[in-house]
């Protein structure tokens, strides 16, 4: 079907240019998570970034993946973030400085850390194509949509990954309330 | 060489392939550009993390890296015609949701404390 | 009876255990006491009086039971000893101890240290390294017994009178008793150690019997200074004795004797040695010059005392060691002219200083040292036959002068100083007849003992052949003893003419007390008088069979026909001129004390003694000598050198502690460094290394979580750069 897999292109012409849009769309939103004083700021722009790279979810054809993406992180986690930082903003705004004082290491860290990065980026063989390069929209033989492909095999070759999901929700929810309440006394 | 080839009906591009003796400047993106976006997102995010004063802007920072790694999975899902990695990366969505909620009550909680997000004054560990 | 001489110095010992005993029972209630003094004096310890009468001691009666018994054994056990002593003598017999007879008695082995004869499985070892109790009879012994045993029990019986009165006389009579013992076992000793034994024993009673009145520190004095003096003359003793056994390994008289007889000639510098060893003691006993100085101090003692020791027995032990050891002597020219010498000096050295003196006893003192000297310049010239038979005259008339100023003290009730007396011839007749006859028999008057006995000595001494004297010697020596003749003779009459004639110059308190003295101690005044008159009559030297003494003596005395030093025998006329010059000179003598003190009261020789003051101060200050002992050695050596060897100690000895302790302190403080720079310094830079440790690892501990996160990361680096590498 598609032939372009086989030789390891995957975007091509006008998807490319989209590609490099989303791209710097993200890096920048990020930069400007990081970089934002301002806490709201801050999740704001991380909200677009959870935006963009669902748009890029989606040009990779994952369709299923970047909708949850839009629901669970933009609609859930980003709605909490911003709920914590109403209930905790009075007390952050008078001058603070937003970067800490190892940013300059850091800083130095993360490029030291771009070194082997290109190394392997330039000597790592990935393995071949695979034949069939649609798989991850088939069933079997049928092809179907992503959902339906992910469901598929969600439910039946990750089924206790998935339960255990599940539990760990619940856990963290019950911890999240546990956490959250008042009554804890004072630790010094 | 052999020109560009369109990719998928979703997007709405659909063309007729192309010939190879069309080249205009088309964008030919393999996976090493979304290793290297990848990359970068994650870098930005480690850089948060290591760097932000607000705990709150650290979490987000973590968001970023959890960002950057589902991209990576996404992509090598294509590449590898696979569905694990998209698997995978709902898991590590869900993951992420969980954490995030424990980590703001972990937040509600410090502030009730210290009456401060800032993590500089959280070191009490030191010596 | 013979066998039994062993006997005869035991009964005196035995007197004296029992006499001790009673004395100690009696008075170990009474203690310290002055009693009643019935002639009303205090004992003074500065005043003449101190100087020997009982009634300046203190002292009270003793019970009469006791005095008896002490009277009975003091005395008693002496008679015996005498009888014994002459009851051996004619057993052993005259004539057989004239041709020589030894009888040797043997008690036990005192010290067996080797063989006697040679063992059977040892041939040719012979050590004779042993020394028995043994007992000598011959001639020479023999007379010393005949007169000490006699004189002895005679002073005994004088004593019995003269301390009569007094608190102590058990413990007298104790002493005496212990004296006899030890003269007894000196002179009849067949060895040299049991002499010695004898000779040591004497010393020590001297020393008890000077210091009897031991509350006077005057007599104490004087008992220490006669046994100080002593031990130095001992000291050259025992030096000698060591040299005879050296040299003969032995001691026995015999053994020693026969071998020195057969001894070669080369043996003379060892012989010489030893004699002057020996000589050296006997100048210490015998009171010769340097060591006579104890002699007159003595005289604190009691006057019996001084008769018995200090005349007629211990100070003669010299002289019998001497003649007992002519042999050794006669192998040694050089010895026997030192003691010629020694003997000629000292006789003419206190002979001036009796001119001067005007104590009784001192004078009578200085007296003694001279005749002793006299008895050693015969020794000295070979004459031991003179110098013994005038120890026996001496004895006789020395004794009976003692005694005689015993009585005239006794009668004066404690005065000495001649010039405080003066007209007793008619007051105490006996005392004074017997006094007179001893100071003729002493100036050497004819036909009396001590004419002959001087006499025989001036002769040997004029004709000495002293080999390796110069030839001027005998001269000399013969010179000095006739002028010390007449010195003798000046002295004695200057004594009794001060004593006995002219007009009393003491108190008429005095005066009235004078009385004679009780029989007990006139009789022997009288005996000995008796003794002194006729006791030369032995030695009668021109007539044929007149020399008795010589006769007797000849065996021990003059054994030896290789002998080097002989004493010769003059002719007859030479004889009778030497016997004349000694009658004119004692006759001169005589004559001006007659002029001077007799009849001129003193005055010349006050006037002599005006005009040479210093002469005189330096005679009757007996020349200093004792002063001069005293600075060099009392304080001298004695306390100065104590006081440089207590400097000494204080330095250089305690030198060793004192400087261990300051090096001690030094290291200490060495130590202290180190301890405080290095120890401490260790350790201290040992935890601010480790404190700079901390602080370096602290400082990674911000407490801060991104600091973690970052060091983490960093390290994840480095594993995934390595897992890269080395893939």
């Amino acid at each position: 079907m598609t032939e372009s897999a086989a030789s390891g292109v995957l975007l091509t012409g006008g998807a490319g240019w989209a590609f490099v849009v989303f791209a710097v769309l993200t890096l920048g939103t990020a930069v400007a998570v990081v970089v934002a004083k301002n806490p709201v700021h801050s999740a704001l722009f991380l909200l677009a970034s959870f935006l963009v790279v669902a748009c890029l979810f989606i040009l990779e054809q994952a369709e299923f993946v970047g909708a949850v993406q839009i629901l669970v992180y933009g609609g859930g986690i980003m709605v909490l973030f911003l709920f914590v930082i109403m209930l905790v903003h009075q007390r952050m705004v008078a001058g603070a400085k937003a970067f800490q004082h190892q940013w300059d290491i850091a800083l130095l860290f993360l490029l030291v850390f771009l070194v082997p990065f290109l190394y392997v980026l330039g000597t790592e063989k990935f393995p071949e194509i695979p034949q069939n390069p649609d798989a991850f929209r088939m069933i079997g033989t049928r092809v179907v949509g992503n959902t339906q492909a992910v469901a598929w095999s969600l439910y039946r070759d990750y089924l206790l990954p998935f339960e255990v999901a599940s539990v760990f929700l619940l856990v963290a929810m019950v911890g999240a309330v546990v956490l959250g309440k008042r009554s804890v006394e004072k630790v010094d | 060489m052999c020109g560009v080839r369109c990719e998928g009906s979703w997007i709405g591009l659909s063309r007729a392939p192309q010939t190879a003796h069309r080249a205009p400047t088309t964008m030919t993106i393999t996976i090493n550009h979304f290793l290297i976006v990848s990359f970068l997102l994650f870098t930005i995010g480690l850089f948060g993390v290591l760097v932000r004063r607000n705990f709150l802007t650290v979490l987000m920072s973590v968001e970023l890296m959890m960002n950057a790694v589902n991209l990576n999975l996404v992509a090598f899902s294509r590449r590898l015609s696979s569905l694990t990695g998209q698997v995978f990366s709902v898991f590590v969505i869900t993951i992420a949701a969980g954490e995030a909620a424990i980590g703001l009550a972990l937040t509600i909680s410090l502030f009730r404390q210290r009456k401060t997000l800032n993590v500089e004054e959280a070191s009490t560990m030191q010596g | 009876m013979k066998d039994l001489i062993w006997a005869i110095p035991l009964f005196p010992l035995a007197g004296f255990l029992v006499n001790g005993i009673v004395h100690l029972l009696e008075h170990r209630t009474k203690g310290e006491r002055v009693l009643h003094d019935p002639h009303g004096e205090q004992p003074a310890a500065e005043s003449q009086k101190d100087l020997g009468h009982p009634h300046a001691h203190m002292h009270g009666e003793i019970h009469p039971r006791s005095k008896a018994l002490h009277t009975a054994v003091g005395t008693g056990s002496v008679a015996l000893s005498c009888l014994f002593a002459f009851g051996a003598i004619f057993d052993l017999g005259l004539s057989r101890l004239s041709e020589g007879a030894t009888h040797v008695v043997t008690l036990y082995r005192w010290i067996p240290l080797g063989f006697n004869e040679p063992l059977g499985q040892v041939p040719g070892k012979a050590a004779e390294w042993f020394v028995d109790a043994a007992f000598r009879l011959d001639s020479l012994s023999a007379l010393m017994l005949a007169f000490v045993t006699f004189v002895g029990f005679l002073i005994h019986v004088y004593s019995v009178g003269y301390m009569g009165h007094d608190e102590g006389y058990g413990r007298y009579f104790a002493y005496l008793n212990l004296f006899m013992f030890s003269m007894l076992v000196l002179v009849l000793a067949n060895n040299f150690l049991l002499l010695f034994v004898g000779w040591e024993g004497v010393g020590l009673c001297s020393y008890l019997l000077i210091g009897y009145d031991y509350h006077k520190k005057s007599a104490a004095d004087a008992g220490k200074k006669a046994f100080v003096v002593n031990r130095i003359g001992d000291f050259g003793f025992i030096l000698g004795i060591f040299g005879v056994f050296a040299l003969f390994g032995s001691l026995d008289f015999g053994r020693v004797f026969s071998a020195a007889a057969a001894a070669p000639a080369d043996v003379t510098p060892y012989m010489t040695l030893i004699c002057v060893c020996l000589f050296i003691g006997a100048c210490g006993k015998s009171a010769q010059f340097p060591l006579y100085v104890w002699l007159p101090d003595a005289m604190a003692g009691p006057t019996p005392v001084s008769a018995l020791i200090h005349a007629a027995t211990m100070v003669t032990a010299g002289v019998y060691m001497v003649a007992r050891c002519n042999v050794l002597f006669r192998l040694s020219p050089d010895a026997m002219l030192v003691v010629a010498v020694v003997g000629g000096f000292t006789a003419l050295f206190a002979a001036t200083i009796g001119l001067a003196q005007n104590d009784i006893k001192k004078v009578l003192a200085y007296s003694t040292v001279s005749q002793l000297g006299y008895m050693f310049l015969a020794c000295g010239v070979g004459a031991f036959v003179a110098g013994m038979f005038h120890v026996l005259t001496h004895a006789f008339f020395k004794a009976c002068l003692f005694l005689g100023s015993g009585s005239v003290i006794h009668a004066l009730a404690g005065e000495q100083d001649i010039r405080r007396m003066g007209g007793l011839a008619f007051k105490i007749r006996t005392t004074y007849r017997t006094f007179l006859v001893a100071t003729l028999a002493i100036s050497g008057v004819p036909l009396l003992a001590g004419f002959f006995s001087k006499d025989a000595i001036l002769a040997a001494v004029f004709e000495a052949h002293m080999p390796t004297a110069p030839p001027w010697l005998p001269r000399v020596l013969w010179t000095a003893a006739i002028f010390t003749a007449g010195l003798t003779a000046f002295y004695m009459f200057r004594l009794v003419s001060l004593t006995f004639w002219g007009v009393y110059r003491g108190s008429p308190e005095q005066e009235r007390e004078i009385r004679e003295s009780p029989r007990s101690m006139t009789v022997p005044l009288i005996v000995l008088a008796f003794l002194s008159a006729v006791g030369g009559w032995v030695g009668i030297p021109i007539l044929r069979g007149g020399d008795r003494i010589g006769e007797l003596l000849a065996p021990v005395l003059l054994p030896i026909a290789s002998a080097r030093v002989q004493a010769h025998h003059a002719a007859v006329s030479q004889e009778l001129l030497l016997m004349g010059a000694s009658v004119a000179v004692a006759t001169l003598g005589i004559l001006l004390v007659l002029v001077w003190y007799g009849r001129g009261n003193g005055e010349v020789p006050a006037r002599l003694a005006a005009r040479w003051p210093g002469v005189y101060r330096a005679v009757a200050n007996k020349y200093y000598v004792d002063e001069a002992y005293d600075a060099v050695f009392v304080e001298g050596l004695g306390k100065g050198g104590g006081r440089f060897l207590w400097d000494v100690d204080a330095t250089v000895v305690d030198l060793i502690p004192n400087g261990a302790a300051a090096v001690t302190k030094a290291f200490s403080w060495v130590s202290s460094l180190f301890d405080q720079y290095v120890v401490d310094g260790l350790v201290n830079g040992l935890a601010d290394t480790l404190q700079a440790g901390y602080r370096l690892f602290k400082s990674a501990q911000t407490g801060r979580v991104q600091n973690y996160a970052l060091v983490m990361g960093a390290g994840l680096f480095a594993i995934v750069a390595v897992y890269l590498v080395f893939r």
